[in-house]
């Protein structure tokens, strides 16, 4: 009763009006302390707790970057040693992979906001909800706990038997905190495919959720599937290393391409575990900045879906030198074209929203098109990488680092972080700075294409990656790509102030800012601690003619005398 | 759902489960000792001579002993279709795996060197010089 | 990990936890308050945990690769090595699975008839079952581990010297091999050490740590449960071994067999990956019995809320159902 008629108190007089009680509850402030927090079955808690580690990992997977970067700003030795250096690209991996993109979308924004569009009061086990989360600060100490013992120096691929011999001594707790990382991932997409199956509230069908529920409920499709083959296959590392059983090592009448091929079996679908739910946020985005029903739901939904199961299919394209046979390279390079079809049919389907909507230009709006546009390179310089021959030529190389530098950060992470922009307000119930935040874009955008653009042309000439020295030919693009790295950087640091501040002194944030229409936009912000006392019912959640601002309100409101489907006869009639 | 739920459930008495499916004890029995019986069979296979059918009879009857475990110990048979699917798929992705992983090796075996690693034959030949395990020529001809 | 998972899993299974969003809106206690219904309860908390036997079967699956793999490869190492492997035992073991599985099953029969009592028999013998499989287990590894059928280089360590040579608590050598062997071993030594230092790039704490073949020292898993009574002469030990009859074959060391094929010793380090795996999640299965034992004992379940029981009981059922694959593919290769 008290929460959804927030956003439509002026439209409907004849019910009790929100702040009829007191003061709306909200979940920051629902109890106090620090318990309250480390111990909260409450979803949105987790969630922000999570964002809180996500973005602490950030910080320090970007440090290491810029140390790394910085190291190879001239040739020779700049800063570091070269084992420091092995050290520092191998934690910058670990670190953003594990640590960062994997959990940032679907554990911290996903949990936030999952139940919420769902109308419902919590995901479906709130408990194992904790316990992921617990397993993740867990996973997170090991990966420190192995920098105190000497790091390791494997890349983040942990590739044998360079994993097994190296004499680093970080490699058994990374593994085995990548392990309990594994665990984290998978209860939080156990959570997911069942709280979507099993929560929805009356009148939303399958086809009537948000688009980024479909991406989230695929990518926990992954996560469940893949991860438990990583989990066992790096245990058979640590094992190998500890006692020599002759399983991934040489010496010992062992196969490490066999360890590539476990290896990728969850790390190629985990790279969809990163860009699904990316792929998922800009879909609503797109659809709310533009004002403009979603074109093409089903195909969106369905290519979700297909992303998600074609994933499985196409391991073996990181192999392609490493001798797996020629038979297994033809097949695995030919199913790794039917990849692109589903995500240009995304592609497609987001320009056709934006044709003739009236599009916003704010932040979360631009990040949305920037994802479209750094997606578009990235994908497309995968089928360089998936054609055998060329790829004979560019394996290995800083075309490699480029391209997925442009589908996991220039795709995933900034998906997650127009995502953030789109649901802060609702979190923390406060306006960011519009005009930083377009700045703030701004540098990231044009600083990631000259880092990363330019790592396209190193490559195709044959820089290889990981490298600590090189000829001096390539000087120049290694100076222009740490330039980038450092504007990257600023556009980063301005973000984190902007957003921190925001926290303090930024206008209070309406329900519904963005002109939204799916369920989370119908509760206060920041949302009260059931989310809504009643379950909701549900129009079509890309449906905008039903929403118009509202001056009294300062934000969107929906006009339910408009849309049938939620009239107030039929409101309240969930329970 | 109404709050009539629990009523809706309830008609099977004190006897029966408030939610979920109740299978007879008979159904378990039974069960059990077509297992026992699968077992019994497998365990006096083993010392027949059945050449290349060994392996597969001894899978056959584990995949028929899983089969009937899943379907009535776990209640899989009256379970919901997504559960079954849920079980199912998995092992079609464990197929996956299995089949693209061996097919690999397969092919790409000929070309690996044969024989024990040096390290180990080092060990074997100081550990047990007369056995007569001894490294093979390099590299064997991709036949 | 497991254990927690298979215990807090189900958000049915505390009917008095404090999620605090306030009152619960059914009369039935046991309802978590985020769930309209106890259909909708009960059914995602089985959703769970199909999906979490979903991820077990994948994190066996990966071994089961494994396991074709090295089979498709080097087939005569498998029906070489599945000779030292006790099909009697490995039976016995899978019908005590059955058994034990038999009664979980009944065990959730019971419990979803509100039968306190016949639930609680049940599910001890269950345990019973289960502790007894783990026993069994522990006869065979204790024997493997006696004659050196281990994984990695330990495969390669000759036996008997490790057995003839008892260093007691303070370091004093009880007994030694006679003088000849003695010069034999500490040969044997100075090549596995030669060995190991021409490749430095194979480090190998088995070797190199433990010398196996030293005389002066030995591991205190040589010992034997036995301790110092264990002192045996090594002909006597050699005669034990030939009467225990554990090894069809032959009644020499794997080492002297003159059938040994390359690469044996993968053919255990699969077999302890998957068996000990395996081990493992009866382990967590015991804890989660005797968890429902207790709960149970409490009066926690009944008719209306017994998905504690039931989940456990799938689990129980996979760890049967994994089992039923690992017997043949390990004790019954022709
Ligand atoms: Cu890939």
């Amino acid at each position: 009763m008290t929460t959804i008629d927030t956003a439509n108190k002026s439209d409907i007089a004849d019910m009790p009006a929100a702040g009829a009680q007191g003061p709306v509850d909200n979940y920051l402030t629902w109890t106090k302390g620090a318990i309250s927090w480390i111990f909260t079955l409450d979803h949105k808690r987790i969630g922000v707790m999570y964002l809180a580690g996500v973005l602490i990992s950030f910080l320090i997977g970007g440090l290491f970057a810029l140390i790394v970067r910085t190291e190879l700003i001239a040739p020779g030795a700049t800063i570091i040693e070269p084992s420091t250096y092995n050290l520092f690209f191998t934690l910058h991996g670990a670190v953003m992979v594990f640590l960062v993109i994997i959990p940032s979308i679907p554990a911290s924004l996903g949990n936030f906001v999952l139940p919420i569009m769902l109308g419902a009061k919590d995901v479906a086990f709130p408990r194992l909800n904790l316990f992921s989360f617990h397993l993740w600060i867990i996973g997170a100490i090991f990966v420190v706990l192995s920098l105190l013992l000497g790091g390791f120096d494997t890349g983040w691929t942990f590739y044998t038997p360079y994993s097994t011999t190296t004499e680093t001594g970080g490699v058994v707790p990374v593994l085995f905190g990548v392990f309990i990382l594994g665990f984290s991932s998978i209860f939080t997409g156990l959570n997911f495919v069942v709280t979507v199956h099993k929560m929805r509230p009356p009148g939303m069908t399958w086809f009537r959720m948000p688009l980024f529920l479909w991406a989230i409920y695929s990518t926990a499709l992954i996560q469940i599937l893949a991860t438990p083959v990583l989990a066992i296959t790096l245990m058979l590392v640590g094992i190998e290393r500890a006692f020599q059983i002759g399983i991934f090592d040489p010496a010992m009448g062992g196969d490490p391409v066999l360890f590539q091929h476990f290896f990728w079996f969850y790390s190629h679908p985990a790279v969809y575990i990163m860009i699904l739910p990316a792929m998922g946020i800009i879909s609503d985005l797109i659809a709310v900045h533009s004002h403009r029903h979603i074109f093409g739901y089903r195909f969106i939904a369905y290519s979700s879906v297909a992303i998600a199961i074609f994933s499985f299919l196409v391991w073996g394209h990181h192999m392609f030198t490493s001798g797996q046979s020629a038979l297994l390279n033809t097949i695995f390079s030919a199913i790794t074209f039917s990849v692109a079809v589903p995500s240009a049919i995304k592609i497609f389907n987001w320009l056709a929203t934006l044709y003739k909507g009236s599009i916003a230009l704010n932040t979360p709006m631009l990040y949305a098109l920037g994802f479209i546009f750094l997606f578009t390179i990235g994908g497309l310089t995968g089928l360089y990488l998936g054609t055998l021959n060329t790829d004979v030529h560019l394996h290995d190389t800083y075309f490699v680092v480029a391209h997925f530098h442009y589908v996991m950060m220039g795709s995933a992470l900034i998906g997650f972080i127009g995502g953030l922009h789109h649901w802060w307000p609702k979190m923390f119930g406060r306006m960011y700075n519009e005009k930083l935040g377009i700045i703030a874009f701004t540098l990231v955008f044009i600083g990631f294409n000259v880092t990363f653009f330019t790592q396209f042309m190193l490559g195709s000439k044959g820089m290889p990656r990981r490298y600590y020295d090189y000829q001096p030919e390539f000087e120049i693009y290694h100076f222009i790509s740490t330039i980038g790295s450092y504007v990257m950087a600023a556009g980063f640091f301005l973000t984190a102030y902007y957003l921190l501040a925001s926290l303090f002194s930024g206008k209070k944030a309406p329900a519904n800012p963005w002109g939204g229409r799916s369920l989370e936009w119908q509760c206060t912000s920041p949302p009260p601690h059931d989310n809504f006392k009643t379950t909701p019912t549900v129009g079509d959640c890309y449906d905008f003619s039903v929403v118009r601002w509202s001056d009294e309100e300062d934000g969107y409101v929906i006009d339910r005398s408009k849309d049938p489907e939620i009239a107030p006869s039929s409101a309240h009639s969930g329970h | 759902m109404s709050a009539h739920a629990k009523n809706d459930h309830d008609h099977g008495g004190l006897e029966q489960p408030l939610v979920g499916h109740l299978v007879p004890i008979s159904v378990l029995v039974w069960t059990a000792l077509a297992l026992l019986f699968l077992t019994a069979a497998t365990v006096a296979v083993r010392y027949v001579d059945a050449g290349q059918f060994n392996m597969v009879i001894a899978l056959g009857i584990a995949v028929i002993k899983a089969t009937l475990v899943a379907l009535f110990f776990m209640h899989l048979r009256w379970d919901k279709p997504f559960n079954q699917l849920v079980f199912f798929g998995c092992i079609a992705f464990v197929v996956l795996l299995i089949a693209l992983t061996v097919l690999d090796t397969g092919q790409y075996a000929p070309t690996v060197f044969d024989g024990n690693p040096d390290d180990v034959q080092a060990a074997l030949d100081a550990n047990a010089p007369e056995a007569p395990i001894t490294l093979k020529t390099g590299v064997s001809s991709p036949d | 990990m497991t254990a927690i998972d298979a215990n807090s899993n189900p958000p049915s299974d505390s009917p008095d936890h404090d999620h605090g969003h306030g009152g619960h809106e059914s009369e039935n206690p046991f309802q978590a308050h985020h769930f309209d219904t106890p259909d909708q309860q009960f059914e995602s908390a089985k959703l769970g945990m199909w999906l979490f036997l979903g991820t077990e079967i994948l994190f066996f699956g990966a071994l089961f690769a494994l396991y074709t793999i090295l089979r498709a490869n080097d087939p005569e190492v498998f029906s070489y090595a599945s000779q030292y492997l006790d099909t009697i035992l490995g039976g016995v073991n899978t019908a005590v699975l059955i058994l034990s599985s038999l009664t979980m099953a009944m065990a959730v029969h019971f419990a979803q008839r509100s039968k306190k009592t016949l639930m609680l028999i049940c599910l001890w013998l269950t345990l019973l079952g289960a502790i007894g499989f783990l026993v069994i287990k522990y006869f065979e590894y204790e024997h493997k581990f006696h004659v050196n059928l281990k994984w990695g280089p330990g495969f390669y360590m000759p036996v008997d010297e490790q057995e003839a040579t008892v260093v007691g608590d303070d370091g004093t050598v009880l007994s030694v091999v006679q003088e000849d062997e003695l010069a034999v071993a500490k040969e044997t030594a100075k090549l596995a050490a030669e060995a190991e230092e021409s490749l430095p790039a194979f480090v190998d704490p088995l070797i190199g740590a433990v010398p196996p073949v030293d005389a002066t020292t030995v591991a205190p898993a040589a010992i034997g449960p036995g301790g110092i009574s264990a002192v045996k002469p090594v002909e006597k030990i050699a005669a034990d071994r030939a009467a225990e009859g554990h090894v069809e074959h032959s009644d020499k060391p794997h080492l002297e067999d003159q059938d040994l094929p390359v690469n044996t010793h993968r053919f255990f380090a699969i077999y302890y990956a998957m068996t000990g795996l395996h081990g493992i999640h009866v382990v967590v299965g015991i804890v989660m019995i005797l968890w429902l034992i207790v709960k149970g004992m409490k009066g926690h379940f009944d008719r209306r809320h017994y998905a504690p029981v039931d989940l456990g009981g799938l689990y129980w059922h996979i760890v049967d159902l994994v089992w039923i694959f690992l017997f043949p593919l390990f004790y019954l290769i022709h």
